[in-house]
């Protein structure tokens, strides 16, 4: 077929006019204080850090930086809080509290979803229709556990750890808020939370939503602040337990920092999860699960399909394919209903984006980016798409962490698998394809954590989540995610 | 910070490429057919469904939405296919057809007015001169049983009293038992019939009930001679859905990037108000493309919907809620 | 000074396919408290209230089993959430029926309310408690997931009557089973209350029934028909119960005696009413 005579049907072609959600939904205060034993600090007793929007550059609030010692008067409200009430408590009583954190966050998720999207910059759809449903849903889920934990396969009388130093990541400020909290209060340790510095909002929110809920003093404790905040946490000596989300080489530090401590420790960590794709895989719906895996929040995803691996007597196909519906993509006001694609969440993560592409075209890969036009303010990537990428190359093999899919191609089963493997992560796989038998047979040699078949980036409460090798340890989810939070 | 120079997507690869120098591959025998159709890709339901669910979250309000209604108006197929069906009926309904508010001269006219055969001559004089056409459904609606020479017997008495368009059944029970020879040749029969007349074929999607069968006999009508292709009778329990849409909005698409050959998709039964209208709207929209939003390639066989979308189309206007009563009943 | 305000006094109705009948039958019984005082006239359910009972709950199953665990946990959660903003009205009539001091009927109505809590997250844990992925020597892909066993008879126990209704009944509905329950023959009034509880609180209809009446008759019906999967004879006890065992063979009845655990945390009454369902599939390149 050649170019010549060809008509385009253009995609996407009824305009449609922006349907905003309204930031003043957001109820945002000026300034935040530090949530400790159970109420508010004075913010202008501390030092400040400001919280931006990155769709615009603008300043959305300031909050605290938590310093030594506020991360210590924390530690000790949450001792306290463990040894006088919560970790004394009937798991029935446990229970009802996290069912009324869940059912608040139901009532509150509208305002929730604008503060998510504000603050980290992601589309407003994705805040709404994901985030904050699946935030409450965990809450839901690990609520049920807290008075049947004999049932849940660590003995018959697993008891608590303690106190948990939490530190989360900016990419899903409050479902990984939820992920932590509601597997730790629901096993009946108590808690202190490092939100991350550029997406502390939503957990403010949080915040006042355990006040509304009645939780006992001390039970959660929201301390801001940078990476020094969370260096204090992981160094206190009060704290039993340590689980972070965050980048590999963080992790790797917190791990020596605690290796001659007796705390305990789970990291989920970064990825480059291979999204495989054989020759017989429902091709429209495979199409969309690429693109789900990696434009799926700016890519800011540590279970990201950023690398495609392609059975090469399809690859043509899947290509022409996969830069079509990239074009497609709605990139920009984060607030627009309509929007696919939002903003980069910070400008140091988009100078990390800019020069591992800027790699990839050096080493000599395809590079075709959506035409899309980009706001002036703020911080944008438009969506991109590596061709013809060997698995040597940086961007098949470093952590990108943003819009970016690099594609290889593949000839047989045994070659993608070793393909898939051929990297230092172990997080997330996809597989697509029709043949359940090969699927299961992929399935089982693929060294990552979760695999997801003619699916991708799905999360649910009751399913376990978290990697192998350098993508960390322990799980989060599901029965299994009760172990880290577990003396078995 | 580095600037990496942007290699744009190339303007061809942007939209649905419909090449003009390949043509529909005639089909001689069954096997060949089944060939065809062995070549097509599977469909994963929980995506299909995902990918539907998700089109429907788009939010299109204000001067999207009046545009929205105004060619949704455009492309309705207005359909009365009743046993107690009258002239006075017909008569009435093509009035509502050429001026669908009277009160409103801005208001396009539908696409056609779709009746029984026996109607046809009736509402092809009601609407003479005027832009709407007259559809007819023929070959033994709704259930197709019948044999190839009453169906076609059907056919010839609807395009003699005038029908500009036909609406044909496949034999879902060929289809389901295997027989996808006799369906093509049914079609190509019809197709035949109709001469420059447009065919439309109804596959009747709620009876072959996945959504392997709805892309493949997409494939067989197309590939037989379609002009369109169209989900429902509207007289099963299940009539157009947005994943079924979806699915058939993908195979107009994928048929006019192999063969050059663009055929129009018909919705029909269940959508009675504006707010589904334009989610399928949106499907097409982000399936097929630009060239599928007019009424030449896409309609909404329907009923009750026009009224649905006179109204909405008058509350963008006054900013307020308005009667059902504002607009005549038929 | 105002006249004494006359109240206004509730029919107790039964609950059908999320509608509340009163019995084909016309016909009702005199429900008197402990001390012997009316309480109430209550509907005597027939043998066709019971048949209409079971084609709800038949027609109510495939689609109850197919929501979400997540969204069935909420729909019992919301019971909850009924019951306690009901709590008071609950407590009399416990209080009453059973004739126990309102102290006493008080920890009863919120032991019963925790419990509903506790059904309420069971719904997404039980596969994973009761299932399993099955190492079998071969290239197969295998595991066990419980499924409901469909339509459940419930009858319930004749003295405690709102605690032990609350379990008997959520304990099915919460694996995905329909329930076409018979309340406490003398103190049937809690139940037809957490019946109409259950008609706000999202449950769809058919997914719980409850017929009052009395139990002999009733029993006898449902143990021997042939659409009902489960009984659980908690509320009769002798002869009776050892007839309706019998009878409930006829159509290879799954069958709870006795179903009070000596642990309240026991999951004894929730493995009463799942199958297990064993799928092998091939792993192969």
């Amino acid at each position: 077929m050649t170019d010549q005579g060809l008509v385009s049907s253009q995609l996407g072609s009824l305009h449609y006019e922006p349907a905003l959600e309204s930031s003043s939904l957001a109820r945002l205060k000026p300034s935040y204080g530090l949530f400790i034993d159970g109420s508010f600090s004075d913010p202008g007793q501390h030092e400040n850090l400001v919280t931006l929007n990155p769709a615009t550059g603008e300043t959305l609030a300031t909050v605290a930086q938590g310093s030594v010692d506020d991360v210590d008067r924390a530690v000790k409200a949450a001792r306290r809080a463990y040894e006088n009430v919560w970790g004394k408590m009937s798991g029935a009583q446990r229970s009802k509290y996290l069912f009324r954190i869940a059912r608040i966050i139901q009532e509150r998720a509208r305002e929730l979803a604008v503060v998510e999207t504000l603050d980290n910059g992601k589309p407003i759809r994705e805040s709404r229709d994901i985030d904050i449903p699946l935030a409450a849903a965990y809450f839901f889920y690990y609520a049920g556990w807290a008075d049947k934990l004999e049932h849940a396969g660590f003995g018959p009388d697993p008891q608590p750890v303690g106190v948990a130093g939490q530190i989360i990541p900016w990419n899903f400020p409050l479902l990984m808020a939820a992920w932590k909290l509601a597997p730790a209060l629901a096993a009946g340790n108590t808690c202190v939370l490092k939100p991350a510095e550029t997406t502390p909002l939503s957990a403010l929110i949080l915040a006042e939503i355990l006040q509304q809920a009645g939780l006992p003093e001390g039970v959660v404790n929201i301390v801001t602040g940078d990476g020094s905040t969370g260096s204090a946490l992981v160094e206190h000596p009060g704290v039993d337990k340590i689980a972070f989300t965050g980048s590999t080489d963080v992790g790797r530090l917190i791990q020596q920092r605690v290796a001659s401590t007796p705390k305990r420790l789970t990291l989920e960590l970064g990825g480059k999860g291979a999204n495989i794709v054989f020759e017989d895989a429902p091709i429209d719906e495979m199409i969309e699960g690429i693109i789900d895996g990696i434009f799926f929040n700016q890519g800011h995803v540590c279970c990201a399909g950023s690398r495609l691996l392609v059975q090469e007597s399809v690859a043509e196909e899947v290509l022409r394919r996969l830069v079509r519906r990239v074009e497609q993509l709605r990139v920009g006001d984060p607030l627009d209903k309509n929007t696919d694609v939002g903003a980069i969440n910070s400008a140091e993560q988009l100078s990390r984006i800019e020069e591992l592409v800027a790699v990839g075209e050096g080493e000599g890969a395809t590079r075709y980016s959506s035409s899309c036009a980009l706001p002036s303010k703020g911080f944008w990537f438009a969506p991109t798409v590596f061709s013809n990428v060997a698995q040597s190359h940086r961007i098949a093999r470093d952590e990108i962490f943003g819009p970016v899919l690099s594609v290889l191609t593949f000839r047989t089963p045994e070659e993608v698998v070793a393909k898939a493997n051929n990297t230092k992560y172990g997080l997330a796989c996809g597989v697509w394809s029709e043949k359940g038998s090969r699927t299961l047979w992929v399935a089982e040699r693929l060294r990552a954590g979760v695999i997801w078949a003619n699916t991708y980036n799905r999360f649910d409460p009751t399913s376990p989540f978290g990697g192998m090798r350098e993508s960390g340890f322990g799980r989060e989810g599901g029965r299994h995610g009760l172990e880290a939070y577990l003396n078995v | 910070m580095s600037t990496a120079p942007l290699r744009l997507v190339p303007a061809q690869e942007r939209g649905v490429r419909i090449p003009s120098n390949e043509s529909v591959p005639s089909i001689d025998s069954e096997a060949q057919l089944r060939s065809v159709l062995a070549s097509l890709s599977g469909v994963d339901a929980v995506g299909l469904e995902g990918r539907a669910a998700k089109l429907a979250t788009r939010s299109i309000k204000r001067s999207t939405k009046a545009a929205a209604i105004d060619l949704a108006i455009s492309m309705v197929d207005l359909t009365t296919l009743e046993g107690a069906d009258t002239p006075g009926r017909v008569s009435s309904l093509c009035a509502k057809a050429m001026r669908p508010d009277p009160l409103d001269l801005g208001v396009p006219s539908v696409a056609a007015v779709c009746v029984y055969p026996d109607l046809v001559a009736h509402a092809s004089s009601e609407l003479d001169g005027s832009s709407v056409a007259v559809a007819a459904v023929a070959t033994a609606f709704p259930s197709g049983r019948a044999s190839l020479q009453m169906k076609l017997l059907d056919v010839h008495e609807a395009l003699a009293a005038g029908a500009d368009e036909i609406d044909m059944v496949i034999d879902r029970g060929a289809f389901l038992s295997g027989r996808i020879g006799q369906v093509f040749d049914e079609i190509v029969a019809v197709k035949e019939a109709c001469g420059e007349k447009h065919l439309k074929v109804i596959l009747e999607t709620g009876e072959l009930v996945t959504y392997d069968h709805v892309r493949r006999a997409s494939w067989i009508a197309m590939l037989a001679g379609a002009d369109f292709i169209k989900t429902s009778t509207g007289k099963v329990s299940v009539s157009a859905t947005p994943p079924t849409a979806l699915v058939m909005l993908e195979a107009v698409r994928d048929f006019a990037e192999t063969t050059g050959r663009l055929v129009g998709v018909k919705l029909a039964g269940g959508i009675r108000n504006s707010k589904d209208a334009i989610r399928y709207l949106v499907i097409v929209n982000e399936t097929a493309g630009s060239i599928w939003l007019r009424p030449s390639l896409f309609r909404f066989g329907a009923s009750s919907l026009l009224n649905d979308l006179l109204m909405q189309r008058l509350k963008q206007q006054r900013g307020a809620y308005v009667r059902a009563d504002e607009f005549s009943g038929d | 000074m105002s006249e004494d305000r006359l109240d206004v006094r509730k029919t107790y109705k039964l609950l059908i396919n999320g509608a509340f009948p009163r019995s084909e039958s016309g016909r009702s019984y005199e429900v008197v408290g402990a001390s012997g005082e009316f309480l109430a006239n209550v509907a005597q359910g027939s043998r066709k209230d019971l048949r209409d009972a079971v084609v709800a709950a038949r027609g109510a199953q495939a689609k109850w089993w197919a929501a979400t665990p997540y969204n069935r946990g909420q729909v019992i959660y919301r019971l909850a959430e009924m019951a306690e903003s009901r709590r008071d009205e609950l407590c009399e009539h416990v209080a009453l029926a059973e004739g126990i001091k309102m102290k006493a009927a008080r920890s009863s109505v919120e032991r019963a309310v925790d419990r509903i809590v506790w059904y309420a997250g069971w719904t997404d844990k039980v596969a994973q408690v009761m299932g399993s992925a099955n190492p079998v020597a071969g290239a197969f892909f295998n595991f066990s997931v419980p499924v409901p066993s469909g339509v459940v008879a419930v009858l319930a126990d004749q003295s405690s009557s709102l605690e032990a209704f609350v379990d008997a009944v959520l304990a099915p509905i919460c694996v995905g089973n329909t329930v076409v329950a018979v309340a406490s023959e003398r103190r049937p009034t809690p139940a037809v209350l957490v019946g109409e509880m259950s008609a706000t609180s999202d449950f769809p209809g058919g997914v719980l029934n409850i017929v009052t009446g009395r139990t002999e008759e009733l029993a006898t019906t449902l143990a021997s028909h042939e659409d009902v999967d489960a009984i659980d004879l908690g509320g009769v006890d002798g002869a009776l119960a050892d007839s309706l065992a019998q009878s409930a063979s006829g159509s290879i009845k799954r069958v709870l005696r006795n179903g009070d655990p000596s642990s309240t945390n026991s999951t004894r009454r929730l493995r009463a009413f799942v199958e297990i369902s064993t799928v092998w599939h091939t792993i192969g390149q």
